[in-house]
């Protein structure tokens, strides 16, 4: 009689995946394990930590896009295993990319002739886009300083405080001086006239935000345009524009065509835009498109060939993947001219419904204008007592993600909300934050001010929750509040969100 | 009674994918197009074309990752709408790189406590970890030159020709001077003494290669250590060493851990690995460690908190998508040491058959070593009648993607074949790949040499000259219809492949 031995107890195989070992054992955070462990085991243990990031849909703080659509994901998937670079071995995806540049370069009516092959490139965002077009403007601009026989060790470039943190690094990074000119209260974007008083000989260009970050608004390009040509008449030093439509460049041609701030305007040399805020696409996309061939020196340009066969190649980047690139693809096919304008129009008229039902709290001011990006910057009338970063941490326990944050110089006492309107944020979702926020405004009218909130309204890193209260009897009566207003809430009967 | 209208002809729910209109028309390759199409007909209209692309596996041109297991697909698409940089709204995702980071250092000996956090940071690709390792070597050596009252207006770095194309992007954009060792034939990496003999006191650092991209040698690091640390002691001038170990640094800890190339050697104070080829991660990721926090300038850091809390960044990219970096994360938990170690003997295994299956033919000298990044790289010993581009090109039609190229200065009358061996190229395989290797050259020899001797190479070098030939004779022209004629002939009676 043979005894047949039971499955052991390590047999991983057998065991359901919460019932291994392997739910047990800490992972090992700053060695490499020794051993493999089973795939469902790592695919559970990753997936169930990931749990506790945010909800992307519900980070309000992002432009960037958060959802598309399952035909889209399955060609995204499929292409996942595509290196892009080796343009070589996958000349069509190489082909997708050439066609975006060419509808979009359209779309922001550089000089083209019909069938003309414009000039630009897929990046990984509008950070590499921006770095790529500063190189271009500084190289040229050396190349003309050589040819007058100046110097050229001190270039600079002009934008205005409310800059994205990339336009800093690339001045850091690429040792370029930044003039930026101050903001002042209420007045949050770039003033065309501060810019141009600023151009020097050195200045190798001057950037404009269309859809500044801080409250969405779109600076007046026409405006800058015009004073810098007549300075450049005066001058002639030939300063250039670059617009940083990061935001801006897939919204302004769908509900504003007739706002000129695109190559229409004779000063602006190259525009960059993200394909993953309104270009609609996931995180890692981005263009930059020049105005034509002589705005990009070629001795920026390499030639390769060791994966096979001459490919010029003008990015930072080198391998990354490929679908980003056919997804940019797909949503300019899919959804063509009409498409975009019926999202955007729709952000838009959600974006006035959140405004519209913020004001009437009558609590709050809006910071960001109806023109512009889709989104509502708001502040409180009176902070006194509760400020923004109090509202933005009670939003999160109602799974919401609205940031609080600090103008730049000089309007640095600002303090505002911001909620980005993207794609997938429906009227439904825009009623029900209101509401939240309404909840949110009558559980802080009830707790007493923090102690050292007059602190937090100046301190730009601010984490309000890691306050540590140094009174006792302040702490005292905080805690009493706080277990009145719990005990007041479980006898609410509150709505299942 | 009620006439009830048929559905019309374009009513494209009903119609079959390929019965729509909508592949009847020419997509627009320049313009947007005005209307939208269903996703359905998007997403064939996409699918279809990239069909003509390569298949990536058989790409052997690439070292980058093409087939990862289906629990880390699934973890990857899951993740694919989260923006990466949003560190507070997703601070699993931002520990998962920390603990990558962690790892990778100490894979490479980094001099850290147990606990210790190590210094580093997860890129796009090697490209960018390159570039910021670049950056804080530059910015060190400025400031040392400026704290000793000397010019830092011409900075330098000493490096092989056999270097990757980032390397000569990074001098450029950054404006260092690349001082090029040459390769010579038989010598195919950077001597270690003819790159110590080129050191001067505006260099910023010596770069090198674990893993050449040409025929993937590693480097003497060890020998360039001992070498650089005594001039430094004649000198005074502290040049660091950076090790480019985008190949080799997921091979060398696992094959050869012996081989002192990484921290272990005291000058080696930055290095950085692709975490996309031997990483085992799909295309858009690489990794940059620092020995510690002095080597990296604080300065270059920034800090923002426009999206909702202070967020330290240095990387050249600002969003991008997270799922290679969970993906990373997910092969260095899975596999672990045991894991990684039993993927690259596998590699290395399957390099030496296809290795002796090519000797075998007695028509190939190897040039690849044993010892180094798994891939066979060969030439032919016999070029007079064909060379290695047609090999190449006749590869092609049994679908394999193998490139040829020329060497650098001073080689470029020397052209090789190039197989990586990635995970997912198997034995069989091999064996496969052998088989058509010995049909083409079978092929080959029953062709007439192509006109003149002196064909139009595919440089290595900037301006790359793409290979077209044009056939001047016209008998030979029919002559070689003739062959191909025959030759089709023949195939069709053969079996099916």
């Amino acid at each position: 009689m043979t005894l047949s031995k039971a499955a052991t107890q390590s047999d991983a195989s057998v065991h359901s995946t919460f019932a291994s070992r392997y739910a047990r054992v800490c992972l090992p955070r700053f060695k490499m394990p020794d051993n493999s462990i089973p795939k469902e085991a790592a695919y559970q243990i990753i997936n169930d930590e990931l749990m506790l990031d945010g909800n992307p849909r519900l980070n309000l703080a992002s432009f960037v896009t958060t959802w598309m659509e399952p035909e889209c994901d399955k060609l995204m998937m499929d292409a996942i295993n595509k290196n892009y670079v080796d343009m070589d071995e996958y000349p069509v995806t190489t082909e997708l990319q050439n066609r975006c540049v060419n509808m979009i370069a359209n779309l922001f009516n550089a000089p083209l002739g019909e069938t003309e092959v414009a000039v630009g490139v897929g990046t990984v965002g509008s950070s590499e886009a921006i770095m790529l077009a500063g190189l271009a403007f500084k190289r040229r601009w050396q190349n003309r300083r050589r040819a007058l026989g100046l110097p050229t060790d001190n270039p600079n470039i002009v934008t205005g405080a409310n800059v994205q943190v990339c336009w800093e690094k690339f001045a850091r990074y690429f040792e370029v001086e930044l003039k930026e000119v101050k903001l002042s209260d209420g007045y949050y974007v770039m003033d065309p006239q501060k810019a141009v008083d600023m151009v020097d000989e050195n200045t190798i260009c001057v950037a404009a935000i269309l859809g500044s970050t801080l409250n969405g608004e779109f600076e007046d390009v026409k405006l800058l345009n015009d004073l810098l040509e007549a300075k450049n008449k005066e001058t002639g030093w030939d300063t250039p524009i670059h617009v940083d439509a990061a935001s801006g460049g897939f919204i302004a041609p769908f509900l504003y065509p007739e706002l000129e701030w695109d190559f229409r305007l004779p000063l602006v040399k190259s525009i960059n835009v993200s394909g993953h805020k309104y270009g609609l696409v996931y995180a890692g996309v981005g263009w930059v498109i020049w105005r034509t061939k002589e705005d990009l020196p070629e001795e920026l340009i390499f030639h390769i060939n060791y994966l096979g066969a001459d490919q010029p190649t003008f990015t930072l980047n080198f391998s990354k993947g490929s679908n980003q690139i056919i997804a940019q693809y797909y949503q300019l096919i899919r959804l063509g001219f009409e498409g975009y304008k019926n999202i955007m129009e729709n952000c838009q008229e959600n974006a006035k419904i959140l405004k519209a039902g913020l004001e009437e709290t009558g609590r709050f001011t809006i910071i960001s204008k109806d023109i512009g990006v889709p989104l509502v910057a708001f502040s409180l009338k009176d902070n006194s007592i509760h400020n923004e970063f109090e509202i933005s941490d009670m939003l999160r326990r109602y799974g919401w993600i609205v940031p609080a944050y600090t103008m730049p110089p000089d309007a640095q006492h600002v303090t505002v909300l911001r909620v980005v309107i993207r794609e997938d944020f429906s009227r439904t979702l825009a009623n029900r934050l209101v509401t939240d926020i309404e909840k949110v405004l009558t559980d802080l009218d009830a707790l007493p001010a923090r102690f050292s909130a007059k602190l937090a309204a100046n301190d730009e890193n601010d984490d309000q929750v890691s306050r540590k209260k140094t009174a006792l009897e302040m702490q005292k009566e905080v805690c009493s509040v706080w277990k009145k207003f719990v005990d007041e809430r479980k006898m609410k009967i509150n709505g299942v969100c």
